[in-house]
């Protein structure tokens, strides 16, 4: 019997060094049957996009708290299309001001989780997306 | 083998990363093509230096591990990592952390770092790290790292796997030699004392000397002589020493004819161990149905036969066809 567990890279990119909430969604990730990698603090676009090529992850989410993600989530959109890994859920959260959400959706990210989300709407959203994949794959 | 080869086979051989990345994802998760990739890939596998790190939990593995990367590339060498947690029993999740100490090297080209979930295997390592590790020989990484998890039993499935086993053991774990039981000490071909800036590293490095006299042979009959390194990842301290460690040991292993010696008993375990797996499914598929067998399950219920008699009555009844 296979086992297919989904498999989530965490990022943290820029300058940021919080860790408590990356650790909360790690954990819950975890106990809802997935694979979970984290890249540590103080990443750029390019060491994530590398990450989640190796680790051939579905799904990358990012969590920026401090500012620079108007030019770092865009740049990594564009490297992981760049370097094959188009094919992966991109979705980002923190803080993210309003203004900022719609450019951030059109770089490709799917659904931008702002503070206080619960860990479970996180978890919905990744299997329902995951259910649709499995459903369209050829 | 005739026919177009697997696309993205071809691809990891030319060392395109998405694509071995995702090679190894099928083989980890039971995918045909999975399969389909290796048999076009297994003819180019044989000649990455296959290093397996082992040893407890906290002995600081993966700190060694991202130094020697840092060794490795200094002398030139591309380097594929694979680093095994345990998989949640409960949940089948996993936080897999090792990657953690080593992404400094992320951003490097010539390293490939790949974090596997043990998925209900014991021993150290998962089912598929075997196929991933021929996945990365295949796409051309002059070493492959295989890092374990904690273990310091006797579950070793690393020893069967890699060219050079390094033991790794910390000072002030308790009784050290609690937890390096003799299958490890067997096994080592190289044994390393990590945060040997610590208190009580003196006393590791003489226990394991003494250990490592009393040492029987290798179980392959090799005549090396397995050195005792002190090292300190954290500062990279000792692991040139222990880069030129396996180096030495790989050529050992290509003079004794041990390179490839190892590698064919490990394929050679790999194929009876598919043949054992494959064989029991294709015969539960087809016991599984019938009336005869139920009836024998209901015989062990109710006590009239024991599980051992009952299973002999049929294993016996099975005949290979000529």
């Amino acid at each position: 019997m296979p086992q297919r567990p989904i498999r989530v890279l965490l990022a943290k990119l820029g300058l940021d060094t919080h860790t408590v909430g990356v650790t909360v969604i790690a954990h819950a990730l975890r106990d809802a049957g997935m694979e979970v990698i984290f890249t540590g603090l103080k990443q750029t676009p390019e060491m994530v996009a590398n990450t989640a090529i190796q680790e051939d992850v579905d799904v990358v989410g990012v969590s920026s708290l401090s500012a620079g993600h108007m030019r770092n989530l865009p740049r990594l959109a564009k490297l992981l299309q760049e370097k094959g890994g188009g094919d992966k859920l991109l979705v980002a959260g923190g803080v993210i001001p309003e203004q900022d959400a719609p450019a951030i959706r059109a770089a490709g990210y799917a659904h931008i989780f702002t503070m206080g989300a619960d860990t479970r709407e996180i978890i919905t959203f990744i299997q329902d997306w995951h259910a649709r994949q499995e459903t369209t794959a050829p | 083998m005739s026919g177009a080869m697997q696309p993205l086979a071809a691809e990891a051989i030319a060392g395109k990363v998405a694509a071995g990345a995702r090679l190894i994802r099928w083989l980890e998760d039971g995918d045909p093509r999975g399969r389909a990739a290796l048999r076009d890939l297994y003819p180019h596998t044989g000649r990455a230096h296959l290093i397996g790190i082992t040893g407890p939990p906290g002995a600081g593995k993966s700190t060694l591990v991202d130094a020697l990367v840092a060794e490795e590339r200094q002398r030139g060498r591309r380097v594929g990592v694979i680093a095994v947690d345990p998989s949640s029993p409960f949940s089948g999740g996993a936080i897999l952390g090792d990657r953690l100490r080593m992404q400094r090297h992320a951003a490097d080209e010539g390293v490939f770092i790949r974090s596997m979930g043990s998925r209900g295997q014991l021993g150290g390592l998962s089912r598929a790290t075997f196929d991933a590790v021929l996945v990365l020989d295949a796409m051309g990484y002059d070493r492959v790292i295989v890092e374990t998890m904690g273990v310091g039993q006797d579950e070793l499935d690393i020893v069967g796997l890699a060219h050079s086993t390094v033991i790794v053991n910390v000072p002030g774990l308790g009784d050290e030699i609690q937890a390096i039981k003799a299958g490890l000490m067997e096994a080592g071909d190289i044994f390393v004392v990590n945060k040997a800036d610590r208190d009580g590293a003196d006393q590791t490095l003489r226990q394991l000397e003494l250990m490592l006299h009393l040492r029987t042979r290798h179980p392959s009959g090799d005549d090396w002589q397995p050195p005792l390194l002190a090292v300190v990842s954290t500062r990279g301290e000792g692991i040139a020493a222990l880069v030129d460690a396996l180096d030495h040991h790989a050529s050992h292993l290509h003079d004794s004819g041990g390179f490839e010696a190892r590698l064919g008993s490990r394929s050679h375990h790999l194929f009876l161990g598919l043949l054992r797996d494959g064989a029991a499914r294709r015969l539960m598929e087809q016991a599984l149905d019938q009336p005869e067998i139920a009836a024998l399950v209901e015989a062990v219920r109710s006590r009239r036969i024991d599980p051992y008699s009952a299973a002999d009555t049929l294993v016996a009844r099975i005949h290979l066809q000529p």
